[in-house]
């Protein structure tokens, strides 16, 4: 039997996040980064969320323990249309890859490009 | 009070608070070592005077642990006069590791302290975003503009409907680029500044007025 070493990476569909209440979103980011786990996420999650998981991960974080997440999206898109001007349509959701901050680094990001390093030492 | 006296301030409250222009209330945001408090304190510096300062600056992240707010800053340009209150916020950041504060030369205890309040300050700033009209979002022209911190802000804003300006600051740096951040965030008016030196400041109280008046 092989025995492989690594770190955990958890693609995660859009329908599986959008079964889920914001406050149920944010608690399974936070758990399974926790467990150092690096998840992408298909859609990501809106601006409010993002600012709730920020809120969370501060709550929780602990010397030696927990020094916070790594969290990294594409801007949203310029929508000029006329459509997107009247109903003020929030920004679209895009892909967005989180983990813990002691094993994931942004090496690079653009507006269409998000390069990181994983790594498993803590 | 008789009666008649009575119903003349009631009418007269109510229409003040129909009509009475109030001033906004706008929030400066940005990562850690962006130059928030330093913008602020050279508003208060411009606008208010007598050596009132928002807070204390320094060259290691999370200086401003709480947030503070300054009312009533009357803000006076070519065009108009405006008046706003002004909510200096911490650092927003995703992670916050005590080791930086001990490279910075800080003892072990000194940096478990500045953390946990540090932690404390991003909380706090993420709440006023539900609380403001309308955010100043200080970014360093010399850095990458693309962190999360810029996006999620942008995103509250734009999710909220509220009006933003972008601060491309540390334009005195000979490594500044101020076009990369127009390049990321094309669809939000930008103002390249030095907080530190004043350079650019006419522009931003133009834009200032324009965005919040």
């Amino acid at each position: 039997m092989i025995y492989m070493q690594g770190i955990q990476m958890d693609l995660v569909s859009e329908g599986k996040m959008s079964q889920m209440a914001s406050t149920e979103k944010v608690r399974y980011i936070i758990d399974e980064v926790r467990k150092g786990k690096i998840l992408v996420l298909e859609k990501g999650l809106n601006p409010m969320e993002e600012a709730k998981l920020i809120e969370m991960t501060m709550s929780i974080i602990q010397p030696e323990v927990f020094s916070g997440i790594e969290m990294q999206s594409y801007p949203s898109k310029e929508d000029t249309s006329i459509l997107s001007k009247i109903f003020k349509r929030q920004g679209n959701k895009r892909l967005t890859v989180i983990g813990p901050a002691n094993q994931l680094k942004t090496l690079k990001k653009d507006r269409n490009l998000i390069s990181a390093l994983v790594s498993a030492n803590k | 009070m008789s009666v008649i006296k009575r119903v003349k301030v009631s009418f007269s409250k109510f229409f003040d608070k129909l009509f009475k222009k109030k001033g906004a209330c706008i929030g400066i945001y940005g990562p850690p070592n962006a130059g928030k408090t330093t913008l602020s304190n050279r508003i208060l510096r411009d606008w208010v005077g007598n050596e009132e300062t928002m807070g204390s600056v320094s060259h290691i992240a999370h200086e401003t642990r709480h947030a503070k707010r300054r009312n009533s800053i009357s803000i006076e340009t070519k065009h108009n006069t405006i008046n706003l209150d002004i909510v200096d916020t911490p650092g927003l950041a995703t992670k916050i590791d005590f080791h930086d504060f001990m490279e910075e030369g800080m003892s072990d205890a000194e940096s478990k302290k500045r953390s946990k309040e540090a932690t404390e300050g991003v909380i706090e700033a993420v709440k006023w975003l539900e609380d403001l009209d309308g955010v100043i979002l200080v970014m360093d022209s010399t850095e990458n503009p693309y962190t999360q911190v810029n996006v999620t802000v942008i995103g509250n804003m734009e999710a909220r409907n509220l009006p933003l300006l972008i601060v491309a600051n540390k334009v005195d740096l000979p490594e500044a680029d101020p076009g990369v951040i127009k390049e990321a965030f094309p669809q939000h008016p930008l103002v390249p500044i030095s907080a530190l030196e004043g350079v650019g400041m006419d522009s931003f109280y133009e834009a200032l007025a324009k965005q919040f008046g």
